[in-house]
């Protein structure tokens, strides 16, 4: 792949190629797709009567109700858009397929733009089911919050393909070896992204580490809509321009990775 | 003896010169500034990986349709040679020129004209043999690639797997598809790294025919790194043979033997590996 080419001459060919060969994988074992499923559909039904329990015995919970299954629901596009982008890369890293990659035409761009291509079809498979049963297990309808979800969908699709482009380029310059950050890095953010509690919770100084992270505007927007029936459309342009930084900031360091790993002959060796 | 030398390397001389004038009246599409230039031009390379020289200080030229074999024990950095001509290591200094262009900042002008097996890579186990080849042949931008793969196929004889998963294949059908892979794009370059390590002697033989009448039909140029000495020697008119990072010695094959006083390659690379380079040039002087 030539990191030089980064916007040149983009290939919608090749994209497709890599799409399709993402397809095929995902297509030949039923329980990797089932997986996709089955771990959506536990959370939302565990937090879901966790939510029905609350709001039977809390005030507060009666009056927001569903910031605990919306939280649940946008809380797993992020995650699983961020797993849907680094398990395709990592399926080519278990394949040791990674070389016939880099060694033909396809560009880093084109490979990274299938990847949040398969990340989006993934989240599709699993999430499309886990709304579903939210509706009706527990009456609430994500979709009925209209435009904002689209707002909501957009930025936290965008920090998990940042932070989803950024593992990569560890894996790629580390080998498998990195690949335990891949399932736990977004579980750093999880704290600190307040995605069950509101920002003022947390003390002072750690307010300013929260406001950094795009999906905290996302989670105080949703709060917002759901119990005082506003949408910040303030919060929602600052974490998009987050994410445009970071979005630029996981770009440049997946290429700086990945010319370490040309560096240091990385590519080659693909294990641990 | 000396006379001997002399003639094999004025006559290997004459065949390179002869194979680049091929490759020059060749009809095959080439890029206009590339088409004078030779396949491959390797210029004072070095690889340094902390305070270990894998590649120190080599340069070598190839010829457009010339097929040429890299040889070298374990750690000569064969691998690491073939992997800064193909762009996956970048070299400490020195620089490579590939069909014309520079490695790896105008990669992306030759990658679509080359191509390469090695046992360091595998094709996606769980994807039937089809749909490997049919991913690579897009991203490879193939025309007529149902036309290619059953070309491909017939060729190498896969019609019988073609449809089945490429984790399920044994290592020579394994190997088969890699080359299938290989040869998608009909490249001009082909990097090849033990194309058959770890294969029955039959299928081996096999695949050595297949890329010789490769090479013949398409004028293709042909790097070859290999253990296997007889395979070399039959396939092979230069033999570029690396120790500990450097070129040991660079030459036809025959000449090379004589050199060394040998009959075959393989006593010439022993010869090497134990350090008796000099005694066996002296030899071969008296």
């Amino acid at each position: 792949m030539s990191e030089l080419s980064l916007h040149r001459g983009i290939s919608v060919q090749r994209i497709g190629a890599m799409i399709l060969r993402y397809w095929y994988l995902l297509m030949s074992s039923w329980p990797r797709l089932l997986e996709l499923l089955y771990w959506p559909a536990l959370q939302i039904i565990t937090w879901g009567f966790l939510q029905l329990y609350i709001a039977q015995n809390a005030n507060f919970f009666a009056r927001a109700g569903g910031t605990l299954i919306g939280a649940v629901i946008l809380w797993d596009i992020l995650f699983r858009g961020q797993l849907g982008f680094s398990i395709s890369f990592l399926e080519e890293m278990w394949a040791r397929n990674l070389g016939n990659l880099m060694m033909s035409p396809l560009k880093p761009i084109e490979f990274l733009l299938s990847l949040m291509a398969m990340s989006l079809i993934r989240l599709a498979i699993g999430v499309i089911p886990m709304t579903l049963l939210a509706i009706a297990f527990f009456h609430f309808n994500v979709y009925s919050l209209g435009l904002p979800l689209i707002a909501f969908f957009c930025n936290l699709i965008f920090t998990s393909w940042s932070v989803g482009i950024f593992v990569s380029g560890l894996v790629l310059r580390n080998g498998l070896g990195a690949e335990s950050i891949v399932w736990t890095l977004m579980f750093a953010i999880m704290p600190l992204a307040c995605i069950y509690y509101p920002v003022s919770v947390l003390p002072g100084w750690l307010q300013y580490v929260a406001w950094s992270l795009p999906p905290t505007y996302v989670f105080e927007g949703m709060r917002a809509l759901l119990i005082e029936q506003t949408f910040r459309t303030d919060l929602m342009l600052d974490a998009l321009a987050i994410n445009a930084v970071l979005l630029a900031a996981s770009f440049w360091a997946f290429l700086a990775l990945l010319r370490s790993a040309r560096k240091h002959g990385s590519l080659l060796a693909g294990g641990e | 003896m000396a006379l001997q030398v002399l003639h094999s390397t004025a006559q290997w001389r004459k065949n390179a010169l002869s194979m680049t004038e091929n490759s020059k009246a060749s009809s095959r599409p080439t890029v206009a500034d590339s088409t004078l230039s030779a396949a491959i031009e390797v210029d004072r390379l070095v690889k340094l990986y902390k305070q270990t020289r894998a590649v120190d200080g080599i340069s070598f030229t190839l010829p457009r349709g010339s097929i040429t074999g890299l040889l070298g024990g374990n750690g000569a950095g064969k691998t690491t040679t073939i992997a800064m001509i193909m762009g996956l290591v970048l070299p400490t200094s020195g620089r490579v020129q590939v069909l014309g262009h520079r490695m790896p900042e105008e990669s992306a002008a030759v990658l679509g004209r080359m191509n390469f097996e090695s046992p360091y890579v595998d094709m996606p186990m769980r994807l039937t043999v089809r749909q490997n080849l049919t991913i690579f042949g897009k991203l490879y931008a193939v025309k007529n690639l149902a036309d290619r793969i059953a070309k491909l196929a017939e060729d190498l004889d896969l019609n019988d797997f073609i449809d089945r998963a490429n984790g399920k294949l044994s290592a020579g059908q394994k190997t088969r598809v890699a080359l299938a892979k290989a040869l998608i794009n009909e490249p001009e370059l082909l990097l090849l790294d033990e194309p058959t390590a770890s294969l029955d002697p039959d299928t081996a033989d096999w695949v050595r025919a297949h890329l010789e009448r490769y090479r013949k039909d398409n004028n293709a140029t042909i790097l070859l790194a290999s253990h296997n000495m007889l395979e070399v020697e039959r396939l092979c008119d230069r033999v570029i043979i690396m120790k500990r990072g450097r070129v040991e010695d660079d030459d036809t094959p025959d000449a090379i033997m004589a050199r060394y006083n040998r009959t075959t390659l393989e006593e010439v690379f022993l010869d090497v590996a134990r350090g008796r380079t000099n005694g066996a040039r002296e030899d071969a002087a008296r």
